[in-house]
């Protein structure tokens, strides 16, 4: 220890605690001033969500300058201090010292945890969708994006006077949580061609300071609540090839009654998603099998199944959501229900994309 | 001994005469030489790549190319700097050079299998380099499926390029591991092996066991594009993310074996430079097996938005943590090296202050992205392009500069011009925070990675990157001019030039083709300044 500068022989004693004050103050003083260190670098933030995804941010960013300080300063330091002035130097043979070593692993670790459970915490709320959220289902393809409202309202990219691409622009209530139901599709719904396969795209809301794959095969979803009116861009974060970069869309927030004049205005679809996924259940042959009130025929009754925990042979529970619904109509020998046959034929091929979307928003009505 | 110049000598340089005398050597050093000019000539491929990059985002639209061509050329800047120069770059040329010179020992422990790495790595490089004959892989160093899947040639000649040079891999790490245990000179224990000894053995291991992974990956994907075996493509009943799983529980590990021979490097820098025994031998050792093992399981924080389940990423976000205290502990290790030492600023040294400077940034912002809520932003936007150039060429670019200005009079007997060489470390420092620095605000303000074009907000951070690239540029340069010219006109160094004590300076200058005259007895630990 006594090779030690005196600064860091007092620190094992009262080190730990003076620390953890020190952290503490760092914390409170970021909550204080979060919005200034984090608008300094991220673009404005639209959610909730992104505050608090900022405020980690700002906590790290400035614990990250004083470890960088100590750390960096403390080597100019020492290169200036103990500058070679001679071929011969004498030097102090210093080999190790525990406590200072236990101390400045163990440090790191206590913050690194706590930045962990901080991180967890708030990726939990990304994730765990409100209920009554609306929801609207996003089609992404190279490279362009295509959104779904279940009033059969369809938005899509446009040309404007001077014959540039408008990008396609989701108009969201202001206040109000909305969920994304996210599917990657093809160019050209009909081709076959190997090369015209839907691939993998990303959803990113900077403002909202969130992002999700969507993966083809499957759904994926997505969730937000902007509190501010205005435009914000959303970026293809996965690449999907040389039209990647111009993958843009846009999330126009607007006041909820403007958002509903909005939806109920010309442009709507002629019939609405649950309309459509209704006659679908019909003419598909659905109904045979599955019904609508709660009895039981072949196949498990959809009424009250969304949403619902169903066991399968085999022991293993799944919540019905979006991406069960889809696997079941495409591949239902993947999972069957505990006590029910397997005898559905797969749909695959014989469904299209927004068909689905249909018969799930269809499926959810039915509680 | 030195005043008589080197070459008047016999060493390994002047042992045999001939390229096939070259090219058929199974001397390490040769082998390690060869590797040099080899990663040297990548690196310039790769940086012309960077360049081209550059200079193309240095304006929104198109600039000099278009977005096809901008895919790939992206493309091969990735995948030519990873594959072909960061993997090959410490180990396989400093490593080859002076494993056994610092342990002692003659040669490697499997001088053929070493021959035969340097030509599985030049037989890769061919076969990845052939894949622009069929139009060229637009795919991303990653490959990722089901994109890559379009353009199937390219893409799977380019990743048989990469299966074959990953047997380099294998081999220089079986052949490192091997040498390490068996080879050492008597009294050269574990314990008194140095530091960069401990960082390509910890390497090593991750070598062994982990580009196996890739190699299986490769082959599943030729499998499912040859026999239409469905793995990875959802056509075929797949899953494109069980792709990312496969590439990253590779390609993460990779990432050490990057990075843990470049801490290798600084700790022979630091002692030797500030002329002082290591500060905590063993937590330092230790640190790079503690890295190489938990290195094996965090790849899952490439994948926080992928569609992974919520419990995943948060137990990778969790491992990942870990990783950051043994970094921290070399990190502090070395600075506290520094205390009561006696320091010389030569070029060498430079570049391992500046390797801690860069490497820290690295390091902490790598804390942001392990940190799950931070990194859903933070994903695929230049935040996370800046943070592993800050490691990779900040960090392992960086140490090969100073090894490779620290250990060229002990390889060829003369001196580089130290002035010129600080020439190139301060236009690549300098150069390198004007073109990454930036990158950190870009991605924060939501800019993604692998765009060929972006919002005119963007513009002004990018042009000032463009240029920190060109002083980057430069930087190298400058020190491939001087590393030429101390070739030609260098002054004779001496065995010892630097004052070091790890056993490659006991030796002449160039050294002997046995390294040793006669067997090295070691009785003390690798850093004596007392």
């Amino acid at each position: 220890m006594k090779l030690m500068p005196r600064i860091l022989t007092g620190l094992p004693a009262t080190g730990l605690s003076a620390l953890m004050a020190l952290l503490a103050s760092v914390v409170a003083s970021t909550m204080a001033t979060s919005t200034a260190v984090a608008s300094a670098f991220m673009p404005p933030a639209a959610t909730a969500t992104a505050g608090e995804v900022d405020q980690i941010y700002s906590f790290l960013l400035i614990t990250s300058f004083i470890s960088f300080v100590l750390l960096i300063g403390g080597m100019f330091y020492f290169v200036y201090k103990y500058q070679r002035r001679s071929a011969n130097d004498k030097t102090a043979y210093i080999s190790h010292n525990y406590t200072l070593e236990f101390l400045w692993s163990f440090i790191p670790f206590l913050i690194f945890m706590f930045v962990f459970v901080w991180g967890w915490k708030v990726y939990h709320d990304m994730r765990k969708v409100p209920d009554g959220a609306l929801e609207i289902h996003v089609m992404a393809k190279k490279w362009d994006w295509r959104f779904l409202y279940k009033s059969g309202k369809e938005i899509t990219s446009g040309i404007d006077d001077k014959g540039q691409k408008t990008p396609a622009t989701m108009v969201v209530p202001v206040g109000r949580p909305v969920k994304l139901i996210m599917a990657s599709e093809k160019i050209n719904e009909a081709s076959t061609d190997r090369s015209d396969r839907p691939v993998l795209h990303s959803f990113y809301l900077p403002a909202a300071r969130i992002k999700q794959d969507i993966v083809p095969g499957r759904f994926t979803t997505l969730w937000f609540n902007i509190d501010k009116p205005g435009d914000y861009w959303v970026f293809c974060t996965e690449f999907c090839g040389s039209g990647h970069s111009a993958m843009k869309a846009m999330v126009k927030a607007v006041p909820v009654e403007e958002f509903e004049s909005w939806l109920a205005a010309e442009g709507g679809g002629a019939l609405t998603l649950v309309d459509q996924g209704k006659a679908l259940y019909v003419s598909k042959s659905c109904a045979g099998c599955h019904s609508a009130d709660g009895t039981r025929v072949v196949g498990p009754t959809f009424k009250g199944s969304f949403g619902a925990k169903h066991v399968m042979e085999g022991g293993q529970t799944v919540t019905v959501d979006e991406d069960y619904i889809r696997e079941s109509i495409l591949n239902p020998n993947a999972k069957t229900v505990a006590g029910y046959p397997q005898v559905m034929p797969p749909y695959a091929g014989q469904l299209s994309d927004d068909e689905l979307k249909a018969i799930i928003e269809f499926i959810k009505t039915l509680k | 001994m030195a005043s008589t110049g080197a070459h008047s000598e016999h060493n390994y340089l002047n042992h045999e005469k001939g390229l096939w005398s070259w090219l058929s050597t199974l001397d390490h050093k040769r082998i390690g030489i060869m590797y040099f000019i080899t990663v040297a000539i990548f690196f310039l491929v790769g940086g012309i790549f960077a360049l081209l990059i550059r200079t193309e985002l240095f304006s929104t639209g198109q600039t000099i190319m278009t977005a096809e061509t901008y895919s790939r050329v992206m493309t091969y800047h990735g995948a030519v700097m990873v594959f072909l120069v960061i993997i090959p770059g410490i180990p396989a040329f400093l490593g080859n050079f002076f494993l056994p010179m610092q342990i002692g020992a003659k040669d490697v422990a499997f001088p053929r299998l070493n021959l035969l790495s340097w030509y599985c790595l030049i037989l890769g490089a061919g076969v990845a380099l052939l894949s622009l004959a069929f139009g060229g892989a637009d795919t991303g160093w990653t490959f990722y499926t089901p994109y890559s899947i379009k353009h199937a040639p390219a893409v799977l000649c380019m990743m048989l390029g990469v299966f074959i040079a990953g047997f380099s891999s294998i081999l220089t790490g079986l052949n490192f591991v091997v040498t390490t245990h068996k080879l050492r000179a008597p009294g050269m224990t574990m314990n008194r092996i140095p530091l960069f000894v401990w960082a390509l053995y910890s390497t090593a291991i991750i070598q062994v066991l982990a580009t196996p992974v890739l190699a299986i990956t490769v082959l599943l994907l030729a499998a499912e594009n040859i026999f239409g075996i469905g793995f990875f493509d959802p056509a075929l009943g797949g899953d494109p993310v069980l792709f990312q799983h496969f590439f990253w529980f590779y390609s993460h590990p990779a990432v050490y074996i990057m990075i843990l021979p470049a801490f290798g490097v600084i700790s022979e820098l630091i002692t030797t430079f500030a002329r002082k025994t290591i500060f905590g031998y063993t937590a330092i050792a230790y640190s790079s097996i503690a890295i190489a093992a938990v290195s094996f399981f965090v790849w899952g924080h490439h994948m926080f938005v992928s569609g992974q389940s919520e419990f995943a990423g948060v137990v990778f976000s969790f491992l990942t943590m870990l990783v950051g205290v043994p970094t921290a502990i070399k990190l502090f290790n070395w600075i506290a090296t520094l205390y009561k030492g006696s320091i010389n600023l030569a070029a060498p040294m430079l570049y391992a202050l500046g390797f801690m400077f860069l490497f820290t940034i690295g390091g902490v912002t790598g804390i942001f992205l392990a940190t799950i809520a931070v990194d859903v932003h933070f994903h695929d936007t230049y935040f996370v392009v800046a943070h592993f150039h800050y490691v990779m060429v900040g960090g392992t670019l960086m140490a090969i500069m100073g090894g490779i200005f620290y250990w060229f009079p002990k390889m060829f007997g003369k001196l580089c011009s130290d002035a010129w060489a600080r020439v190139s470390f301060v236009f690549i420092f300098v150069g390198f925070n004007v073109t990454f620095y930036p990158q950190f605000v870009l991605g924060s303000l939501g800019m993604p990675r692998r765009y060929f074009d972006y919002l005119p907000e963007y513009e002004h951070l990018n042009r000032i990157s463009t240029i920190g690239a060109y002083l980057i540029g430069i930087g190298f340069i400058v020190g491939f001019f001087t590393v030429i010219h101390g070739l030609l006109k260098g002054k004779p160094a001496g065995p010892n030039p630097w004052g070091s004590k790890t056993l490659e300076w006991t030796t002449a200058s160039p050294p002997p083709h046995e390294n040793f005259l006669t067997t090295p007895i070691v009785t003390a630990g690798p850093y004596e300044y007392r």
